[in-house]
């Protein structure tokens, strides 16, 4: 039973009919063509397809977009114009955080979802703030790093 | 593909409710598992399904002279950024999951998901928690154990949501929490465990101790507590054996993927023990 959902995608006010049980992950890829936002396990454990919804990080794939009904959306596509993800990026670029890049576009969300509340984390608030994303290349002492460098970079300008 | 609601009052759900029986959808994580069918494919949702995070008595948190009332939509980052949230909650609620899931996730989908294994609820146990259960013809208020039958069963009925967990906030000395699992993120328990106690001059006043995963439901007795309570602290080593024999009798965990039984039933027993032996912190 098709429905129409309205919600706000990267800033824009979209109407979309569709069945309101959809995961928010494939109206994204499929309707969207918002590739950035990957599909690993689909069951939320491994951030490869996070997005913030209303702000907060979320899983897309365990959200029907039926529930987001009159919500913001944003993800990595949109994210890449800001100031923030251009001092994230050249600090995951210089700490070697990224490799096959799967996993990236959740971490560097993650990694804003952490700097935007804690400008200056110890490396355990680090690790449990990307605690739901999971990296199969690099063992996870680059990313650290690398957000680490994002918030000496940075400097609490958030 | 099956018909979904998103009504505009908690009124109006309740009477969708009753009249179709469907799935109520709080943060979606069990749901949108539990139902998953892969890349591109609509989870298989067999019944219709009725979207309940967004009603604002739902979704508020209140403390009032102890009295804390926590609406069943309160997704868990909200839980854990109260200023009042008893610690030991606080606890279990940051173990959950990982941040995305605890942006996303409710304690009231933990509760009606009536999983053995479900984290919060140790911590809602041993805080002698009330829950709020409302349907068209009215509310009805049952203490936090009576509501659980069986793994993933409860006395829910299907015209009914469950709309708010209430409890004091306890006055103890000594509190403890501890979630053994395979992980620190994103992994379920093998074990959970939480207790109170207050010792006062020597004395143990009180102790409330419950267990999670490792028997049907809940692990909670009022008469293994009350063996112990009114004891002197320095009896309480004395006491150990026979009371932990008896726990032993309640603790029945299954073997599965996660842990086996023999491991749940040892490291429970030695929580139980070093908890009641711990000092006041
Ligand atoms: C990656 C991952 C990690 C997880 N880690 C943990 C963990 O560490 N510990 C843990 O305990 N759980 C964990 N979970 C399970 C899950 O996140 C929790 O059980 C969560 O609290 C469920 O809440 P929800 O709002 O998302 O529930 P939903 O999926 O919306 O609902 C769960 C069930 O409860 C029913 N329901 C929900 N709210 C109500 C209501 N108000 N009235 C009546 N019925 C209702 C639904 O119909 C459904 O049957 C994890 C899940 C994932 C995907």
């Amino acid at each position: 039973m098709s429905q129409t959902i309205q919600f706000n995608l990267n800033g824009k006010a979209v109407f979309l009919k569709t069945d309101p049980m959809r995961r928010l992950l494939d109206v994204l890829r499929d309707d969207f063509s918002e590739t950035g936002v990957k599909e690993g396990c689909g069951e939320g454990e491994c951030g490869a397809c996070s997005v913030f919804l209303n702000g907060k990080l979320v899983n897309s794939c365990l959200v029907a977009v039926g529930s987001i009904t009159g919500m913001n959306v944003e993800t990595i596509v949109h994210f890449q114009h800001t100031q923030a993800y251009r001092i994230i990026e050249q600090a995951f670029s210089d700490a070697g955080s990224v490799q096959c890049g799967f996993c990236t576009p959740g971490m560097v969300l993650a990694a804003y979802a952490l700097l935007k509340e804690n400008p200056d984390p110890d490396e355990t608030d680090i690790r449990e703030a990307i605690s739901g994303n999971l990296c199969r290349c690099t063992g996870y002492n680059m990313i650290v790093d690398g957000i680490k460098l994002a918030a000496k970079k940075g400097d609490g300008k958030w | 593909m099956v018909k979904s609601y998103h009504p505009e009052t908690l009124e109006e759900a309740l009477k969708i409710l009753v009249e179709t029986h469907c799935i109520p959808y709080a943060g979606g994580t069990d749901l949108m598992v539990r139902y998953r069918q892969g890349p591109g494919l609509v989870p298989n949702f067999d019944r219709p399904v009725m979207f309940i995070g967004h009603f604002p008595e739902l979704t508020a948190i209140s403390e009032k002279n102890g009295e804390f009332s926590i609406g069943a939509c309160v997704p868990y980052r909200d839980i854990i950024r109260h200023p009042h949230t008893p610690e030991i909650l606080r606890q279990a609620c940051s173990l959950i999951g990982a941040p995305a899931i605890q942006n996303l996730g409710t304690m009231g989908g933990n509760i009606c998901n009536a999983s053995p294994a479900g984290d919060t609820l140790p911590p809602l146990s041993v805080l002698d928690a009330t829950l709020t259960l409302r349907s068209v013809s009215g509310e009805r208020k049952v203490s936090f154990l009576s509501f659980f039958t069986g793994p993933g069963k409860s006395i829910l009925r299907d015209d009914e949501l469950l709309t708010c967990i209430h409890f004091r906030l306890p006055h103890f000395t000594v509190e403890g929490y501890r979630k053994v699992g395979t992980r620190k993120a994103n992994a379920l328990s093998k074990i959970a465990f939480a207790g109170f106690m207050l010792k006062e001059k020597d004395m143990l006043s009180d102790v409330r101790i419950a267990l999670g995963a490792v028997a049907p439901t809940i692990v909670r007795s009022r008469e293994l507590e009350n063996r112990l309570i009114g004891q002197p602290v320095a009896e309480l080593a004395e006491l150990m054996p026979d009371l932990l024999k008896s726990y032993g009798k309640l603790i029945q965990p299954i073997t599965d993927q996660r842990s086996d039984a023999n491991y749940r039933k040892t490291v429970s027993l030695r929580l139980i023990k070093n908890f009641v032996l711990k000092e006041e912190s």
